[in-house]
């Protein structure tokens, strides 16, 4: 078993090397020269010359790219051309923010979406399972910028409950923190919820399907006992898979939601380097994230391998 | 499974051979074909309808709300929201169709290549589209754009590159699926060329998922391109797009204008429509809905 695991692992380590090449030739297949690029009009030929010292250019590119490969494993994310500061330390606060964000909407999230997912697939096809399907359906479908709106319009304006905008730095108190994070929370979480709560919702239908299962309903056993007492146990490892899987997706969430509410994360970090070209910067972040999105895919696919002893048997 | 397959064949032989029709919609699904409908048609003609032109500031107020001569009131800098939101209709549409056609014609022709032209072939284009599929789609985009600088063929090619990652997949399995199935092994023993079966044979046995499969790209297309837009690095200002309506006007939420409220409801809307159709689809096909927005 710990071998599968292993492998897994190694896989995961792969993955992120070759993330790592897309992000770094991401520079590589700029037609001409990154530095007449980011200088644009000011391109006068002191200025090109400064920022092509100042990355390297005159070196083959394989070499520069282990070179930062090598300066990204030690912790040195290089400097950022826009700012003129260490990235790492531009980083690490925002990264902090964005940390915060997520693991808020983890937190109300996993609760809801696994409520949701259980409570449709209770009785596939009855009432609660089409009220289920029908508004995940809706909110899968919007855009998180839509769902922004919308909730800022509700309770921001019309109920005048809460900040539209989030101060994270200077607060007066804790519950004015808590208010200013509400919008982008529930923004992110609504969104998180409709793809956890469709894919619990198959998770448990699909073991419901199994003959032990059966077999519970032909004796008699109440439908609530049944998934409690029966199913939920063996669904474990998908749902704990799918609720991996849909913290990968906050990813892609935060870019959207921390831009609408001008919420000082790394996404909104990254949106910021990649309009004023500033490769550097673009390219830890992005290595950031995907190296988050990738270890959530990981510890994903390692709790399926331990929850369903199938999986276990290298092949 | 093959089993299973081969009825499939057989009914969708059926269907094309119009011995019943192609697939009934359900009260949903005709709600979500209406919405799509609607749309179409407003991105058609809609800058004929357009009451102002869409670059005017018709207006002294930003941030106008609604009245008789702004239905849907006015921009932050008092441009007539409905003329923005009529002719943006045809460009947010055009450019997420064209990706997504785009989607289609790379990742099917991919797919089938990979699937008919041998294993290394085939395991040369599959790592390569796995290792792009290990990236969530917007930080592929973000990187990107932060290196060949947003500019629309920018935007449409390389949403249509990502998603024909889904499609690939699809259409090398169908292949693979279909190509040891009797009549292609015939066609084969009677000497007929690649291309040829690829058309004449496998081609029509995939229509149908594919079908499915076109709405769905469509609307991450939708959300891809406008996100993007919204972001600031898609479609630029001045020019009418929903994306980018929402972006400008987002100031003005605060304030209670539904100025940024109207396109990205629109976006919203067209989006719902064409999943509605979809999930119709695809549960008559008795598939569940892809869950890879990501």
């Amino acid at each position: 078993m710990w071998l599968v695991v292993l492998r897994r692992l190694g896989l995961g380590v792969i993955t992120l090397w070759v993330v790592s090449i897309l992000v770094f030739a991401g520079t590589e297949i700029l037609p001409g020269d990154v530095a007449e690029a980011i200088l644009g009009q000011s391109a006068t030929p002191e200025a090109v010359a400064a920022i092509r010292a100042q990355l390297n250019l005159d070196r083959p590119a394989p070499v520069r790219y282990f070179e930062w490969l090598s300066n990204l494993l030690r912790g040195d994310l290089g400097m950022s051309l826009s700012a003129n500061m260490e990235i790492s330390t531009m980083v690490s606060e925002r990264l902090q923010n964005t940390l915060m964000l997520a693991a808020l909407t983890a937190a109300f999230s996993i609760p809801l979406a696994l409520g949701m997912g259980l409570a449709a697939a209770m009785f596939p096809g009855g009432r609660v399972d089409r009220l289920v399907t029908i508004s995940t359906l809706f909110l899968l479908s919007v855009p998180e910028f839509f769902i922004a709106a919308t909730l800022v319009l509700i309770f921001a304006v019309h109920l005048k409950w809460l900040p539209a905008i989030t101060y994270v730095t200077d607060y007066e108190s804790i519950w004015q923190l808590v208010k200013s994070l509400a919008l982008p929370i529930l923004t992110l979480t609504t969104s998180v919820v409709a793809h956890m709560a469709r894919m619990t919702r198959a998770a448990i239908i699909n073991v419901m399907t199994s003959p032990y299962i059966e077999m519970a309903i032909l004796k008699g056993v109440p439908r609530g006992r049944i998934v409690l007492r029966h199913a939920l146990f063996n669904a474990v490892g998908p749902v704990v898979n799918v609720v991996a899987l849909n913290l990968a997706y906050l990813v892609s969430g935060v870019v959207i939601v921390e831009t609408v509410f001008a919420y000082p994360g790394l996404a909104k970090l990254m949106v910021d380097a990649v309009s004023r070209r500033d490769m550097p910067l673009v390219q830890a972040c992005a290595m950031i994230f995907c190296t988050a999105y990738i270890l959530f895919i990981l510890i994903a696919d390692v709790l399926a391998i331990l929850a369903n002893p199938r999986l276990r048997q290298p092949k | 499974m093959s089993d299973e397959s081969n009825d499939a064949t057989q009914e969708i032989g059926l269907e094309a051979a119009g011995a019943r029709p192609l697939f009934q919609l359900s009260l949903m699904g005709k709600v979500g074909a209406a919405i799509v409908l609607f749309w179409i048609v407003v991105a058609l003609i809609g800058p004929f309808l357009a009451p102002y032109d869409p670059a005017d500031f018709v207006s002294d107020d930003s941030f106008a709300p609604i009245s008789a001569s702004h239905w849907l009131g006015t921009d932050y800098i008092g441009r007539d929201i409905l003329s923005r939101l009529l002719h943006g209709a045809r460009l947010t549409m055009a450019l997420s169709f064209t990706a997504t056609v785009l989607a289609f014609l790379v990742g099917i022709s991919m797919g089938f290549t990979a699937a008919l032209a041998g294993s290394k072939t085939d395991m040369v284009i599959s790592r390569i589209y796995d290792a792009f599929l290990s990236m969530p789609t917007i930080m592929l985009g973000l990187v990107v754009i932060a290196a060949l600088g947003s500019s629309i063929p920018v935007l449409v090619v390389t949403a249509g590159l990502i998603y024909s990652c889904g499609l690939y997949r699809i259409a090398r399995a169908l292949a693979i699926e279909i190509k040891v199935m009797d009549f292609v092994e015939a066609a084969r023993a009677r000497g007929e060329r690649l291309p040829w079966i690829i058309r004449s044979e496998i081609l029509p046995n995939a229509v149908i998922p594919l079908v499915s499969e076109f709405g769905l790209r469509l609307v991450f297309s939708i959300l891809f391109i406008s996100g993007l837009s919204f972001l600031g690095l898609g479609v630029q200002p001045p020019t009418a797009d929903w994306g980018v309506m929402v972006r400008e006007n987002l100031a003005g939420l605060a304030y209670g204008s539904a100025a940024a409220f109207v396109p990205a409801a629109a976006i919203a809307s067209l989006t719902i429509g064409i999943n509605l159709i979809v999930d119709d689809f695809s549960a008559q096909r008795g598939q569940e809905i892809a869950e890879e927005m990501i």
